[in-house]
């Protein structure tokens, strides 16, 4: 099997194997949960109940009023309690609290929309705003957004991204061995939306035992094509897949679509499979519990808005003192301060680090090795945009080309020296679109 | 709990790189031919080797307590300028030669501006052309390598007078059995620690592999394809350790792949030209600082094609 890739990338260890073979476990129900109105870039949801009113499962209680928005559900049946701004992976938003009555009553709209082939593509597109489904890889851009391209743009093919190359998550992975006809049923049901005639599901090597699974599972539609990838970080970086795949370069500054492309997480698809099959908004996914700090870790199925630190226990609790809290993985993973935070659509994993491993190194003076030019995916200096960004010079950082940076963290991580690189980098990205807006 | 978790930007993990242990290995590289050049200059080398790298180091803690910044000898890179410049002194040089040279090279080339990674010269390098221009008598008495010391000139001094009756077989010369500075002499070791500086990650072979290539084809073609005139242009003087160990100084090389590229190209065509048709014999020292100094306007103008960039 040829294995398709991009030039750059680094090799961080993976870290895999205390979860990679764990079967994924529902996670115990929640007393409570926390579901904030706002789990995505875009505009937050407008709250549809208030404290006192009973909510049941899969029943919205926010209601997407911008383009850019995704309606949000209630995981759970009981009371609303609150409506109130409250704390969140990305910062506070307003959250409603509900607390369970443990009876996990189905709402009246939770009920399965049909066959794939009597739907049509616009009918799909609506079900999956009405689901609430987001890209379920971290970013939570909501679907129907990507799934609803301009008309000028041509999009031939959708992408799906399997290969979980952030170290330590096996999330993806797990469900792609458990649950592969959903994801194709999602796939397709995309594939519909868009109405494109080819897909691939593009996969790590480093898990061949999801590459099988997904190839039986796919094998019935020529249209789909499974592709093992070069196990390498950010292998799972959008542009970088489409350009493994289909050898596309996205132009600088533009989007997947503007490479004829759609690409989204093979989780997501299972969601919209599920949608459409069960009529089950997206109310819960699979996530990684793991890391050094954590006692037993886990692949648990979790509902939307449970918290981190209950989710936490249920493995067993922090390993001694935990060092760091990272929501997602190692390399671009979001670290918290507090585990009282809850859980959102985009939750794919929960690592938790000793004080040792979180300790920051000491950054050195840069020896101009050159290595994070040799790695950085999208071919930036990184060295020099750092500098520039660390002189407050982001005229000559934004000449640099700071603005294509997609943040994947390898020159960090390969930096010798162990200097911030990534870091300053985004803050010259800040200052640059922050000056930009101004002259405009 | 709330204090005691670390939040900082992403990336969470860092690769198990350092500075101490790329200069390490550098060290390590250098070891086979350190030990050559003790064999076959025996006490001489042993004085200048450890003359060089002590006073590198004890100039570089000395500056730094000065200055009151942060002593960070034990990052190595003392250590590799030192033993580089020790490298490039004959086993006949008096001790004070290689401390004035250590002191002018981690002082003034690497020190005065700014320290690691700022220097825009091989600080050993220059420190080199410096003893060369001062004490020309004391840096070019050559001796043969054994224990009596008796003066010699080097193979590509002899090219260059012409003079052939004494002239050395290519093995000697692969294996450093010639007259000729410490530790320039023994191409075949200095090519095994290269080998393992690339295996290691220190460095790709792309300066190396184009410096020596550009030099070997260019001679072939003034030497009118003679492959023996070719071939002693290569292993003699120090085209190896210069285009493995000094060229590739991260500091004063461009860090583009394509400015590498035309940075080693241009190495390659001073060397050949300054051998052919200078006034020294040997081009390697000036080739490199003199494209050294060109690294900035190189990196400057070989930018790579950003991502999904249209040019």
């Amino acid at each position: 099997m040829s294995l398709l890739s991009f030039r750059g990338g680094v090799h961080p260890p993976h870290y895999k194997e205390a979860t990679e073979r764990c079967k994924v476990e529902k996670a115990k129900e929640p007393s409570r949960v926390v579901i904030p109105l706002q789990q995505h870039i875009g505009a937050p949801c407008e709250a549809l109940v208030k404290p006192g009113d009973k909510v049941k499962v899969g029943q919205k209680i926010g209601e997407a009023k911008a383009f850019v928005c995704a309606p949000v559900h209630s995981s759970v049946s009981g009371e609303v309690k609150q409506v109130t701004k409250m704390l969140t992976p990305t910062g506070e938003a307003e959250c409603v609290v509900i607390e369970s009555d443990g009876l996990n009553e189905l709402h009246e709209s939770v009920k399965p929309k049909g066959d794939l082939e009597n739907l049509s593509g616009k009918e799909i597109l609506e079900i999956i705003k009405e689901a609430g489904i987001v890209g379920m890889g971290g970013a939570t851009f909501p679907t129907h957004v990507k799934l609803s391209p301009p008309p000028d743009k041509k999009v031939d093919t959708i992408i799906l991204n399997g290969a979980e190359c952030e170290p330590y998550l096996t999330a993806d992975h797990r469900l792609m061995l458990e649950n592969p006809e959903s994801i194709v049923f999602g796939l397709r049901a995309m594939m519909k939306v868009a109405s494109v005639s080819k897909a691939y599901i593009g996969i790590e090597d480093n898990k061949p035992d999801a590459i099988e699974s997904m190839k039986n599972a796919a094998k019935e539609y020529k249209e789909i094509e499974v592709v093992g990838l070069r196990t390498k970080y950010p292998q799972g970086a959008e542009k970088q897949l489409i350009y493994a795949c289909t050898k596309r370069e996205v132009p600088s500054g533009g989007l997947p679509m503007d490479a004829g492309v759609i690409v989204n997480n093979v989780a997501t698809a299972s969601a919209i499979g599920n949608a459409i099959k069960t009529g089950m908004p997206l109310i819960e996914r699979i996530c990684t519990i793991t890391g050094k700090g954590i006692k037993e870790p886990k692949n648990l199925l979790i509902k939307v808005g449970t918290s981190i630190k209950e989710i936490i226990e249920q493995c067993g609790g922090y390993n001694g003192t935990p060092g760091k809290l990272i929501l997602g993985g190692p390399m671009m993973g979001l670290s918290q301060y507090t585990d009282e935070i809850p859980s959102t659509k985009g939750t794919s994993g929960i690592l938790v680090f000793t004080p040792e491993e979180a300790r920051l190194p000491e950054p050195k003076a840069c020896i101009r090795c050159g290595k994070c030019v040799e790695i950085c995916p999208a071919f930036l200096q990184p060295l020099y945009i750092s500098a520039y960004a660390l002189n407050n010079m982001y005229d000559t950082a934004e000449k640099y080309r700071a603005l294509d940076c997609i943040e994947c963290g390898s020159c960090s991580f390969i930096c010798p020296s162990k200097r911030p690189l990534l870091q300053s980098i985004r803050v010259a990205k800040r200052e640059i679109i922050a000056k930009k807006r101004k002259s405009k | 709990m709330e204090n005691r978790l670390i939040a900082s930007s992403s990336p969470h993990i860092r690769a198990d790189e350092s500075v101490n242990k790329i200069m390490r290995d550098v060290v390590i590289a250098l070891l086979p031919a350190t030990l050559a050049g003790v064999y076959f200059f025996r006490m001489g080398a042993v004085k200048v080797i450890l003359a060089a790298v002590i006073a590198a180091v004890l100039t570089e803690a000395a500056i730094q307590k000065i200055c009151k910044k942060p002593v960070t000898i034990n990052d190595w890179s003392a250590v590799v300028t030192g033993l580089l410049l020790a490298f490039n002194i004959p086993a006949s040089a008096p001790w004070w030669i290689p401390v004035i040279g250590s002191i002018f090279a981690i002082a003034i080339v690497k020190q005065v501006f700014g320290g690691l990674g700022h220097n825009f010269m091989n600080p050993a390098l220059a420190a080199r052309a410096m003893l060369l221009a001062s004490w020309p008598v004391q840096m070019t008495a050559w001796i043969k390598p054994g224990a009596d010391a008796v003066s010699t000139a080097t193979p590509l001094g002899m090219l260059k007078e012409g003079t052939t009756e004494a002239f050395p077989s290519l093995a000697d010369l692969v294996i450093g059995n010639v007259g000729g500075c410490i530790g320039e002499t023994s191409a075949i070791l200095l090519i095994i620690g290269g080998i393992y500086l690339v295996y290691r990650g220190v460095i790709t072979p792309r300066i190396p592999v184009i410096y020596i290539g550009t030099v070997a084809v260019l001679m072939m073609i003034f030497g009118g394809f003679d492959v023996n005139y070719m071939l002693t242009n290569v292993f003699a003087g120090g085209l190896m350790i210069g285009a493995i160990y000094m060229a590739t100084d991260y500091a004063s090389s461009p860090v583009t792949p394509k400015g590498q590229v035309i940075f080693a190209l241009g190495c390659g065509i001073l060397t050949a030209v300054i051998r052919k048709f200078g006034g020294y014999p040997e081009g390697v020292s000036y080739s490199i600082l003199v494209m050294n100094v060109a690294a900035p306007l190189i990196d400057k103008y070989t930018s790579p094609r950003v991502f999904g960039e249209v040019k």
